[in-house]
């Protein structure tokens, strides 16, 4: 093991560490947002945009990351838009998260009685009134451990961000690979880095799991 | 005669092709306590969630104080707000503590200031008898403390007309009085209340009038004295001897 050379590639680690987190976290939070969103129209049973949705949650988690990122990547400037790799990545962890984010966001709403929102509703809440401050607390507790579990699931996905040429740790890695054959140094930062990232994301995911289950529900 | 609250008019139920509710009219005038008695499954709890527009109607039409509510209508969470409900399984929202259950939505729907909301909701919860659960969680209560928690959050809407619904029926005997105590002493101060309950020597003494509601419709309708010591009708005598015990040796 060449200490010297690991070294002196580390700032180079770091910054790719940097762009993995930043496209990944990026990715993660409209795959959130696009969840959420598909999981009101499938609870509102929104016409048309509940087929929708419903047929972009099967297309999304039954296509491998790779062949969506391939769809963006050289699929849209055919139709005349030109995107960056940083964008193609978060557009593609965002399409593929969404689905699975859908899910777990619908299956945790579904678990709310129905009687709590007529609860809410014949106070005099509006429906959205209703759905942000009775339905989705309820809900994000139940949702908590699989959103957490597409969390860290997102960010491992990530290191297929290369194949669009993203600069992103497995990029460097293989790039480093490729120059200098210093395979078993460049293996060692690369899960290193890994490590880095996704320890921290499990261990939350661990923690607000223990104190959701504290304040579940019980009528 | 003062002003009838609630006016139900012609109201049908369907659900499907089998009818719930069939051709009812009623009115609860202000300050009066309405209890609805019948068997199981005859629409007694339909009744209240159509009032309430939980629940849409095929036929007739339901005023609170003139104006109409319907379950697609225009204003209808105001519309809401005229008529307070309260559940048979109390449907306190767990992940929020007792005086936040009653905030909720005088704060958030009616635009009230926290402060004073909060001031009466403090004053009705000591006159209930639960000041000290303010800030405790739903499921540190017992069934009869939620249920009265519900009844003060419903309260702190300010409703026109207060809907009960079977609301002593998950309750372990021993919590059933403290709740109808509570519900007597609203008819008491004179709210006005429509009450569907299983519970006859309280409806009895809650009641101004009594329903009896069965075969979808209002099958006889009468004080409380009458109902309970000459009943009119067959079904009422039978419905009446369905809650005596008696041992035939």
């Amino acid at each position: 093991m060449d200490w010297a050379y690991i070294g002196r590639v580390l700032p180079l680690y770091g910054k790719a560490a940097w762009l993995t987190f930043r496209t990944g976290t990026a990715g993660i939070l409209l795959a959130a947002a696009v969840g959420l969103l598909g999981a009101a129209a499938l609870r509102w049973r929104v016409p048309v945009i509940r087929r929708i949705v419903s047929a972009y949650v099967e297309v999304s988690r039954n296509t491998p990351l790779l062949v969506q990122l391939f769809f963006i990547y050289y699929g849209l400037p055919k139709i005349g838009i030109r995107t960056d790799p940083e964008f193609c990545g978060i557009a593609g962890l965002a399409f593929l998260g969404g689905g699975y984010m859908t899910e777990a966001f619908r299956s945790g709403i579904e678990a709310v009685d129905s009687l709590q929102e007529e609860s809410a509703l014949s106070l005099g809440l509006t429906q959205s009134q209703a759905f942000i401050h009775v339905i989705l607390p309820q809900a994000a507790a139940v949702s908590a451990p699989a959103v957490m579990a597409n969390v860290v699931f997102l960010m491992k996905e990530t290191s297929v961000f290369s194949a669009v040429s993203l600069m992103d740790l497995m990029f460097t890695a293989k790039d480093q690979i490729g120059l200098y054959y210093r395979t078993a140094e460049s293996l060692l930062l690369l899960v290193g880095a890994y490590l880095m990232i996704l320890l921290p994301l499990s261990m939350l995911g661990t923690f607000l799991e223990r104190r959701l289950r504290h304040a579940g529900s019980g009528t | 005669m003062p002003e009838a609250v609630l006016k139900i008019s012609h109201l049908t139920k369907r659900f499907d092709d089998q009818t719930v509710l069939d051709d009812l009219s009623l009115e609860v005038r202000e300050g009066e306590t309405v209890v609805i008695v019948g068997p199981s499954g005859c629409g007694k709890s339909t009744l209240l969630r159509c009032v309430n527009a939980l629940e849409d109607i095929q036929g007739g039409e339901i005023r609170i104080r003139g104006e109409e509510i319907r379950h697609d209508g225009k204003n209808l969470p105001e519309m809401r707000r005229k008529v307070g409900m309260v559940f048979q399984n109390y449907e306190l929202f767990p992940h929020l503590t007792v005086i936040e259950n009653i905030l909720l939505a005088p704060v958030k729907a009616q635009k009230r200031r926290r402060e004073e909301v909060r001031a009466e909701a403090m004053e009705l919860l000591e006159r209930v008898g639960l000041k000290e659960k303010a800030d405790s969680l739903p499921r540190q209560l017992s069934g009869g403390q939620k249920q009265r928690v519900a009844i003060v959050r419903a309260l702190c809407v300010h409703p026109d007309i207060l809907l009960f619904d079977e609301v002593t029926a998950a309750l372990d005997p021993e919590m059933v009085r403290e709740v109808l105590d509570v519900i007597i002493g609203l008819a008491e101060r004179g709210k006005t209340m429509l009450i569907v309950t299983h519970e006859m020597s309280f409806a009895r003494a809650v009641a101004d009038r009594i329903i009896l509601l069965s075969d979808c419709r209002i099958l006889e309708e009468s004080s409380p004295e009458e109902f309970f010591t000459a009943p009119k009708t067959e079904q009422a005598k039978k419905f009446l001897q369905s809650f005596e015990f008696r041992r035939s040796r």
